[in-house]
């Protein structure tokens, strides 16, 4: 599926470069983007091995586990494969509190050692597990308190009220995380037939 | 306020530990460690899906795409000039996040087209990115539905953002 959309993307740009002459353009861009995706990753460095220390000290406290038990009773349900009161819950807590105060630095390492301990659940196959389905869903929904960087933008310009955009995004994310859990439902139900 | 976030929860991490006994320098340096495979992991994914974007958005398909998705977008609400971004919204953050920029500069920053364009934007994630590195990160060769899921989501993040910015703006 990540195959299709990669493939995609690039012959269709390269199809598109060849009978429109912006040849030149794709070439800039495909080594610009070599460049700029490493910087990316250095960006990220610092950051993923700092939380993954903080995320392991905070493992070693049992404050992991308590958040896991403090949880269960709402997330066993979205996750009925993980067995009740497994720490992989606190993870997922982590992750989605992390989230949605916009702590985006500290989510990204929360989330990465979600889905290694979600694989460690599933025998370390390389299939995504129902769980992992489910967990990406509410990710790339993205329920977030206040979208920053946006409202940021919206200062830039001089927008009279720049944080009226708030309520009706906060609408939108919490209805399209709803929607996704319930497609993710819906097609775990499919797989099973 | 949101200063105060990071420092409390660190801290309050390092006080339970050394509350509990926890060798705590020795689990934040083993953490770190286990932090570099997790990086080792989602490196090939940003280099090798971000040159993908880049041919598709530089070679103008995009462009044309959005201008094809242009009327079908606009029966749902979404005006013509907010249809790129809903498009590259799933693959690419920081070009969505250029077109919210030129929104705002070319038709205000209070107009319904920049309010709505700011929704849609602060309302979604970039899928392709999240998936690429979560499942980079874990070994995962078979996404299952995943994909599927993250798009239509995506979709649907759109929709109830032409009815919030009708309701509640």
């Amino acid at each position: 599926m990540v195959s299709v959309v990669f493939a995609f993307l690039m012959l269709s740009g390269f199809l598109f470069a060849a009978a429109n002459g912006t040849m030149a353009d794709v070439n800039e861009a495909l080594f610009q983007s070599m460049e700029q995706s490493i910087q990316l990753a250095i960006s990220l460095a610092g950051i993923l091995l700092f939380w993954t220390g903080v995320m392991k000290t905070a493992e070693g406290a049992g404050i992991v586990k308590a958040l896991a038990n403090a949880v269960q009773p709402l997330l066993g349900r979205l996750f009925p494969e993980i067995p009740p009161g497994h720490p992989v819950f606190g993870y997922i807590a982590s992750n989605m509190a992390a989230n949605f105060f916009g702590l985006g630095n500290a989510a990204t390492p929360i989330g990465l050692k979600t889905m290694r301990e979600l694989k460690k659940l599933n025998g370390d196959r390389d299939t995504a597990s129902r769980s992992m389905i489910t967990f990406l869903a509410l990710n790339t929904a993205a329920i977030t308190l206040i979208p920053t960087t946006v409202i940021a933008i919206g200062v830039k310009h001089g927008a009279s009220n720049p944080t009226d955009i708030v309520m009706p995004a906060l609408f939108a994310t919490v209805m399209s995380s709803v929607f996704a859990v319930l497609i993710d439902r819906y097609y775990a139900y499919k797989r099973r037939q | 306020m949101a200063v105060w976030l990071m420092p409390v929860i660190i801290a309050a991490v390092i006080a339970i530990g050394l509350y509990k006994k926890v060798n705590i320098y020795e689990t934040l340096t083993d953490g770190a460690k286990e932090g570099i495979q997790t990086w080792v992991a989602i490196v090939p994914h940003l280099v090798i899906m971000m040159a993908a974007v880049a041919v598709f958005r530089a070679s103008g398909a995009a462009a044309e795409l959005a201008s094809w998705a242009a009327p079908v977008l606009s029966l749902f609400g979404i005006p013509a000039e907010v249809a790129p971004l809903a498009l590259i919204r799933p693959i690419s953050g920081s070009a969505t996040l250029a077109m919210l920029d030129q929104l705002m500069q070319e038709h205000g920053p209070d107009s319904y087209i920049a309010k709505l364009a700011a929704i849609m934007q602060g309302s979604t994630d970039t899928t392709l990115y999240v998936l690429a590195v979560y499942f980079g990160a874990a070994g995962i060769k078979k996404t299952g539905d995943a994909l599927k899921i993250g798009l239509m989501a995506d979709a649907a993040a759109f929709l109830f953002s032409v009815i919030a910015a009708s309701w509640l703006l």
